[in-house]
């Protein structure tokens, strides 16, 4: 009503004053709307930045648990549901749990397993006809490198400037700089792994930023000569061997991973090196560290595996409890029963109908049933030694190596999630490692080989009707007795491309290249390829020959 | 009034009782009452004799009274927003006439951007559908009202579970990874993106029947003024107002039967044993049972449903005009999948008041919901296609529900490993309900000022919260949860008693400037405006710990984090001018400036901006009289959206997250949770995407055809895409990137007509036709010839697999399959595929891009007939050029899957007969065998309604309709459906053909 009035009576004054209503309209709504833009900055409320993570000594705790966590479990969820690693179209539990895939990669390529299933990429493995886009290399690829991702991060944020400006000081602060030796273990570990499966992986350091370009390819023996680089520098910054944590390397692992590397170099370098005598050396210095046998051999993956046992170097420990995946263990276990066989003698609530072994394997043992050597535990009942179809369970004679029960029998804390910890390393591998080194003309006593190796005999015997001489100790006899001391345990692949009997005809099993009595396959199969998926994003990386 | 009104029919009959023939000589009184198709009274409708000049408008209730000479022989109703009427008179005086609203009227005000807008004066590309031309039936969800409806827009409802959410699609969408989904706004309110937990779907939480109108937003012109998140385009629903007059009172309800309408076609009993026979080894032969059991027959049911509602609207006459809507409703439907259904009971109230001289113009917008479902595990719908057919349903034992399901004594639970549920009994086992509460309300303030009225102050301010809360109980005796685990006790458990709660809380505060101002002189009008938006989306997730059928805690199940709020905002400022010339030449020209939280702060803002001209050809002189040409309009324009939907609330921030309490790891004595670095990306930023757009908006004779045609081009650049990450660079190797760009182009079609209309007889029928196209044309940061492309779209059938790949120069989700060799007759060749690089081995290089799940064309069809009271309608859609992966028979059809090591048997698709494919390996997954046209011609819905007029002594008008929603299919595709969103057909909850009955009153 007013502003009619003053419409009409003063006119001038009026449109001052409407000048003035309007600026002033402005300027209140410019208030209200310029004091937003912070709201614009939100944090979540749980998940946390590094800064509240590495703010104390626990949480660096929390992060190596994490990079060692990596390798038993496939994510941050027990079970599966937030994968470290996922693919689409792949599945949490079968693609990226590291010990896994890196199981199938090792053991389902050679005459020691068979599996039933027809998952896509599986009976590639047996068949020696996998390609860039399998999915289970795909698994082991990444998961080894998103553990040295891990690594890299935790070397970054673990420097003494970070320390010192987290204002960590004393003995907090030492304790986390022993964690960094450790954690570059682990990544020469997988870069280990990475050099032995696909030979010509990227190459990633702590200098390497996150989200930063991408990396270069290192040629294998490089890698090789990088991987005993760091081995040898870390030697002497790693707690003594046996002196450390449950669970965490010591100077035994590094000195077991150093006697591996060494004992592989011709693989690795294409013959340029010769490192028996290296080999030997680290291989004894294990030994002499004080590790012993577990008395017996069928107790060694159990349940309680973890308790009284001065055998394993360094394990991967799985829990049904806490420590829950689809994987390792879990998956030996139930993978392993199915016909005839009783989940129940296996601690678990049933069996996945999948693995078994070849009649090249069995044929291993003078005696399958076990009476004698105790290594071999075979389940026959209802199975016929010969495999006419790999995917018919009933085919091929099971493994009972694995059982999630306790030494006494007792039930694990899971029947879904195995206990059984997993040994990366023992003594035995060390034990052969020394006799082969010798064998291939490295220095050491071939008496003191035979000593080790009668040890593994009188366990797995209980007397010495096992025992051997000097004599029996040929580069062939180390092949067989190492798949009777270590089978299922990863190793197998390894062996036999460092023996020539991977890809050629010299050595032939079941079903081996696809062909029931076993064929030859081309000699690119000795590594795998580099998954397509990286191929693809990282330019900088050349596909391995022939793939 | 109703007095009077019968007082004067009497009178009428009276005369014409006395009068008798010389009647014909006299003046005469004709009387009647105008209504629309939903029977509401029309006031302000013109009634004149045909042939003179004498007229009279009808009254607020319609009625209209008319003197007639003799010899008159039609009345002729004509209104605005009307067809005009022509009515012959014969002897009779009363006439009632329902009039049809005109598609075409220009002088429709239509809800647009901030504000709202006549028909003849829109510049974008925009279509509006109004409640008259709604799908009917028994309609869940409020995007199905407009099915078939819009060119540009696909619907595709996402199965058939009772309240299932639909894909929308305006011309294609235009991202990978993020969102393709439009922005959707209520009454004002901008609903975000998410569901909430224990709803199949958050726009079934709103009652069909409130809605009035729905307005499609597709160029830039029209949507760039939302700026980030209407890259998609925008669908603007408006609900129903008051309307003015004495309190109105409409009841519906309706009934419905739906059933599945077609089955899997699996292997019969006979013929699984036929098989297994002829193929198994002697133990699996041994395996086989003697029933005959159709498992899709046990798990499907007849589903009932009824929709209930009831509005009353009308205006208060005190001191404050107050027009009103007050609304309930109740809905309840079965699933056809047994155990599941869903009740959603719905109030809505709307007041909008006017004070100081209509100078102050309030909106209150309140609603409501409540819905209760039950979800079934749709797992059965696989199993029952795996399910061994030659084994019953029950076992006459108590074990496992007395459900069969296959054994092993050796297990600790007596159960075969890995073998697939009883379908039956996975049902029943499970009790999965959920109650969600939601409310949308907000109040919408415009004041034109008094010192200035040209200008206006408009602010809008509301909430939309939401509350799911649900429980799952599994009973511990059925095979599902048998004896699944450790109670903290170490007592061994079994069955589920889980709940679950989320919150969402949504709020926003819009306010904006406007000025409008009529410039005479140069025969101009100028109309500005300057707005800012504030938008806080805020969820709160519940987390617990996972318990036992009989109420004990699992161990180690306690979340590490009993709540988790994540939020985002979104913060506008924008400014519009929009200039008219002469009513002919219209511009338009916006701008605006969007931050979001979810972007890193050198990287969060982005401004906007677009451009429209329009010109109303049929305004200039030498059209301006055409009796043939009755509107043509012809707009032009280009603007840029963008859009943050898809990036993680906190995705640039290098964040960490800890594990919870069964992903432990332990080191000496002692577990630890573990810290992980969760993968980040500070350089992530807006998608944008550009829209040329070119239309002409046409109406012949009168506007009884009228329509458009646009053609478009819309180009994405920055494309929020899932990119691999090279190996050691991230903690993760797949993350979201702006990387790529793509482009659709593509020209809409759509026409409506009038074909009749006469006394007794209407018909109508309207059509639309798109064709759209997608190509991606850049994947990279560089350009890379040898880049396959980024692979997903995982498939079942063994673990693991990807089908689909996007692929630069190629449509979006191109099948990526290995092209499979035929023999002479026509039948696929067991794991024989081309060697397409002729390197001598097929792998993985040998695949190549066959076809995609995106259509080429989108017809719409939509008729209607009318004769005196009878109506009958139907809508129908046709979908050209889409392919699927069936994958039902990829991953049952093979003897692999029948006849399986493991110990027990499974059925498989009739698909086995036809391929042979004995399942060895892993490639013939991947065949492009399996890719199949899905293109189809759905009759989606065929009503019949019969209007009974008066009844109840005239004091209400009733009708009575019926309806068959999804009547039938026409396809050559071998699987259940065609209508597979993202083209992998697999476990598809079948959508159900649905009989309903309805009836509507009006008092």
């Amino acid at each position: 009503m007013t502003s009619k009035i003053c419409y009409k009576t003063y006119k001038i004054n009026c449109m001052k004053l409407r000048l003035f209503k309007i600026t002033i309209l402005i300027l209140s709504l410019g208030l209200i709307v310029g004091s937003c833009s912070k709201k614009l900055d939100l944090a979540p409320i749980n998940d946390v930045t590094s800064e509240v993570v590495y703010a104390t000594p626990l949480g660096y705790k929390q992060s190596l648990a994490k990079i060692y966590g990596t390798m038993a479990l496939t994510g941050n969820a027990g079970g599966s549901g937030q994968a470290d690693v996922f693919f689409p179209g792949s599945d949490e539990g079968q693609n990226s749990d590291f010990f896994r895939t890196f199981w199938k990669a090792q053991e389902l390529t050679t005459d020691e397993a068979v599996i039933a299933w027809g998952d896509p990429g599986v009976p590639d493995f047996h068949n020696m006809s996998w390609s860039p886009s399998n999915l289970f290399l795909h698994g082991v690829y990444y998961k080894a490198l998103y553990q040295i991702t891990l690594v890299n991060e935790f070397l970054r944020q673990s420097t003494d400037d970070k320390l010192a400006q987290r204002s960590i000081t004393g003995a907090s602060a030492d304790e986390i700089r022993k964690y960094r030796p450790e954690v570059r273990f682990l990544r020469a570990f997988q870069y280990w792994v990475l050099m032995d499966l696909f030979g010509n992986p990227p190459f990633v350091t702590e200098e390497s930023l996150i989200g930063g370009a991408n990396p270069p390819q290192i040629q294998r023996a490089d890698l090789f000569k990088y991987v005993v680089k760091e081995l040898t520098e870390i030697e002497s910054l790693m707690p003594a061997a046996k002196s450390n944590e449950y669970g965490r390397a010591d100077q035994a692992a590094v000195w077991s991973l150093l006697a591996r590397v060494y004992l592989n170099a011709g693989v690795y370098t294409s013959g340029a090196e010769n490192k028996f005598t290296d080999a030997a050396t680290f291989a004894k210095r294990v030994i002499d560290a004080g590790y012993g046998l577990v008395p017996n051999y069928q107790h060694l993956m159990r349940a309680d595996n973890n308790i009284a046992n001065n055998e394993f170097i360094w394990t991967i420990n799985y829990d049904g409890a806490r420590t829950q995946g689809f994987g390792g263990t879990t998956f030996l276990v139930h993978a392993s029963i199915g016909g005839n066989m009783n989940a129940a003698d296996f601690g678990v609530d049933n069996g996945w109908g999948g693995l078994r072994t070849t009649s090249a394997f069995v044929n291993k043992f003078s005696d399958p049933s076990g009476n004698s050597d105790k290594r071999a535990q075979f389940f026959t009942n209802g199975q016929t030694l010969e495999i006419q179809s790999i995917p018919t369970f009933s085919n091929g004679f099971g493994i009972t190596k694995f059982r999630n029960l306790t030494k006494t029998g007792g039930a694990g804390s899971n029947l879904t999630f195995v206990d059984i910890d997993m040994p990366v390393f023992r003594l035995p591998e060390m034990y052969l490692t020394y006799a082969e080194a010798i064998l291939r003309g490295g220095v050491g006593d071939i008496n003191l080989a035979r000593t080790y190796i009668n040890n593994l005999r009188q366990r797995s015997y209980g007397n010495a009707s096992g025992n051997v001489t000097v004599i029996d100790i040929t580069l062939g006899f180390i092949l067989d007795e190492r798949s009777r001391e270590l089978y299922w345990e990863g190793h197998r692949r390894t062996d036999l491309v460092r023996f020539d009997r991977f890809v050629e005809s010299t050595y032939l099993w079941p079903w081996k290249g696809g062909v029931a009595s076993g064929t030859a396959v081309s000699a690119h199969r000795k590594i795998f390829p580099i998954p397509s998926a990286d191929i693809n994003a990282n330019r900088n990386l050349i596909q391995n020959p022939q793939y | 009034m109703r007095k009077k009104l019968l007082f004067f029919k009497s009178l009428c009959v009276f005369l014409i009782l006395i009068c008798g023939a010389g009647a014909a000589f006299a003046q005469t009184t004709v009387t009647g009452k105008v209504m629309d198709a939903n029977g509401e009274p029309v006031p302000g409708i013109t009634v004149t004799v045909k042939g003179t000049k004498t007229a009279t408008p009808t009254n607020t209730d319609g009625s209209y009274s008319i003197k007639t000479a003799s010899g008159a022989r039609a009345l002729v109703f004509s209104g605005v927003g009307f067809i005009t009427q022509e009515v012959s008179i014969g002897t009779g005086i009363n006439y009632d006439v329902v009039l049809t609203a005109s598609a075409g009227d220009l002088n429709e005000v239509v809800v647009i951007g901030y504000g709202s807008a006549r028909k003849k004066d829109l510049i974008g590309a925009t279509t509006t559908v109004s409640s008259k031309d709604f799908q009917k039936g028994a309609i869940a969800t409020p995007e199905q009202l407009i099915l078939g409806k819009v060119a540009g827009v696909s619907i595709v409802n996402n199965g058939g579970a009772p309240g299932a959410g639909s894909t929308i699609r305006i011309r294609g969408g235009s991202s990978l990874a993020a969102s393709n989904d439009p922005l959707i706004i209520i009454d004002g309110v901008q609903l975000s993106g998410g569901g909430i937990a224990g709803s199949p779907n958050a726009l079934s939480l709103i009652n069909p029947n409130d809605i009035e109108t729905f307005t499609v937003l597709k160029d830039a012109a029209a949507t760039a003024i939302y700026g980030s998140r209407a890259t998609n385009g925008v669908i603007i629903i408006t609900t129903k107002k008051g309307k003015s007059g004495s309190p109105k009172i409409n009841f519906n309800t309706n009934a419905s039967v739906g059933s599945i309408a077609r089955k899997i076609d699996v292997l019969s009993a006979d013929q699984f044993r036929d098989f297994v026979t002829a193929n198994g080894t002697p133990q699996q032969i041994a395996l086989l049972g003697t029933a005959t059991t159709d498992w899709q027959d046990e798990i499907y049911q007849r589903a009932l449903g009824t929709d209930n509602n009831i509005s009353v609207s009308g205006t208060l006459n005190g001191k404050v005009k107050l027009p009103y809507r007050v609304s309930v409703g109740y809905f309840a439907q079965e699933g056809t999948l047994k155990t599941s259904d869903l009740k959603r009971f719905s109030g809505a109230v709307n007041l909008s008041p006017s004070f100081f001289n209509e100078h102050l113009k309030v909106d209150l917008n309140l609603r409501g919901s409540n819905s209760q479902s039950r979800f079934a595990d749709e797992g059965a719908i696989g199993a029952a296609v795996n399910f061994d057919p030659t084994k019953p349903v029950r076992t006459g034992f108590n074990r496992y529900g007395g459900y069969w399901e296959w054994l092993d004594p050796n297990a600790t639970n007596g159960l075969r490993g890995l073998s697939p549920n009883n379908p039956v009994s996975s049902l029943m086992a499970r009790n999965n309900t959920s109650n969600v509460d939601r409310s949308i309300g907000n109040v919408v303030l415009d004041y034109k000022f008094h010192f200035l009225p040209e200008l206006r102050v408009n602010v809008n301010t509301g909430y939309d919260l939401a509350k799911g809360t649900g429980d799952v109980v599994v009973n511990d005796s059925f095979k599902t949860s048998y004896r699944r685990g450790f109670d903290e006790l170490g007592r061994l458990k079994g069955g589920e008693r889980n709940f679950y709660k989320q919150r969402i809380e949504n709020t926003y505060f819009e306010t904006y400037l406007n000025y409008t101002k009529s410039l005479k002189s140069i025969q101009s009008v100028i109309d500005l405006t300057g707005g800012y938006g504030y938008y806080n989306n805020l969820t709160i997730n519940n987390s617990y710990a996972n318990y036992f059928f009989d109420g004990s805690k699992q161990i180690n199940s306690d979340p590490p984090f009993t709540v988790d709020s994540p939020q985002n905002r979104l913060i506008s400022y924008y400014g519009q001018l929009q200039y008219r010339f002469k009513e002919k030449y219209l511009f338009n020209g916006m701008v605006r400036t969007d931050g979001s939280s979810r972007l890193n702060p050198d990287n969060r803002w982005l401004t906007y901006y677009s451009a429209g001209f329009a010109w109303r050809i049929s305004q200039e002189n030498f059209l301006k009289n055409s009796g043939t040409i009755s509107d043509l309009k012809l707009r032009v324009s280009y603007g840029i959206t963008g859009q943050q939907d898809g990036i993680g609330n906190y995705s640039y921030l290098a964040n960490y997250g800890i594990s919870n309490q069964t992903a432990q790891y332990q080191l000496g004595n002692q577990f630890f949770n573990m810290y992980r670095p969760i993968a980040y990306n500070p350089t992530l930023t807006w998608e944008q995407t550009a829209t040329s757009n070119i239309g002409l908006d046409f109406g012949f004779f009168n506007n009884r055809i009228t329509g458009s045609i646009d053609a478009y081009l819309k180009e994405t650049k920055d494309l929020l895409n899932d990119v691999n990450q090279s190996a050691g660079t991230n903690f993760a190797p797949i993350i979201l990137s702006n990387v790529g760009n793509m482009e659709n182009k593509g020209i809409e079609f759509t026409m409506n007509t009038q074909i009749v209309r006469t006394k007794d007889w209407t018909v109508d029928f309207g059509y639309n036709v798109t064709y759209n196209r997608n190509r991606i044309t850049k994947l990279t940061f560089s350009e890379d010839p040898n880049y396959e492309g980024q692979r997903f779209g995982g498939r079942s059938g063994g673990t693991g697999g990807s089908i689909l790949i996007n692929s630069v120069g190629y449509n979006r989700g191109a099948f990526y399959v290995y092209k499979q060799v035929y023999d002479a007759a026509g039948k696929p060749i067991d794991n024989l595929f081309e060697d397409l690089n002729r390197d001598g081995v097929i792998n993985d290089r040998d695949k190549y891009r066959y076809k995609s799940a995106n259509a080429d064309v989108f017809l719409g069809f939509n008729g209607n007939v009318g004769y005196k009271n009878w109506n009958f309608g139907f809508i129908a859609r046709a979908v050209l050029g889409n392919y699927a992966y069936n994958n039902v028979a990829s991953g049952t059809g093979a003897t692999r899957n029948i006849l399986n090591p493991l110990g027990f048997l499974s059925n498989g698709s009739t698909n086995v007969l036809e391929s042979g494919f004995k399942g060895d390996g892993d490639r013939y997954f991947d065949s492009d065998y399996y890719v199949q046209n899905a293109s189809f011609f759905r009759m989606d819905n065929i009503n019949i309604g019969y209007d009974f007029g008066k009844v109840f002594k005239d004091k209400a008008s009733m009708r009575f309709n019926f309806n068959v929603q999804n009547a039938f299919v026409i396809t050559k595709y071998n699987g259940a459906d065609p209508e597979v969103n993202g083209g992998i057909d697999n476990n598809f909850y079948p959508r159900p053909r649905t009989f309903i009955a309805g009836l509507n009153l009006d008092f």
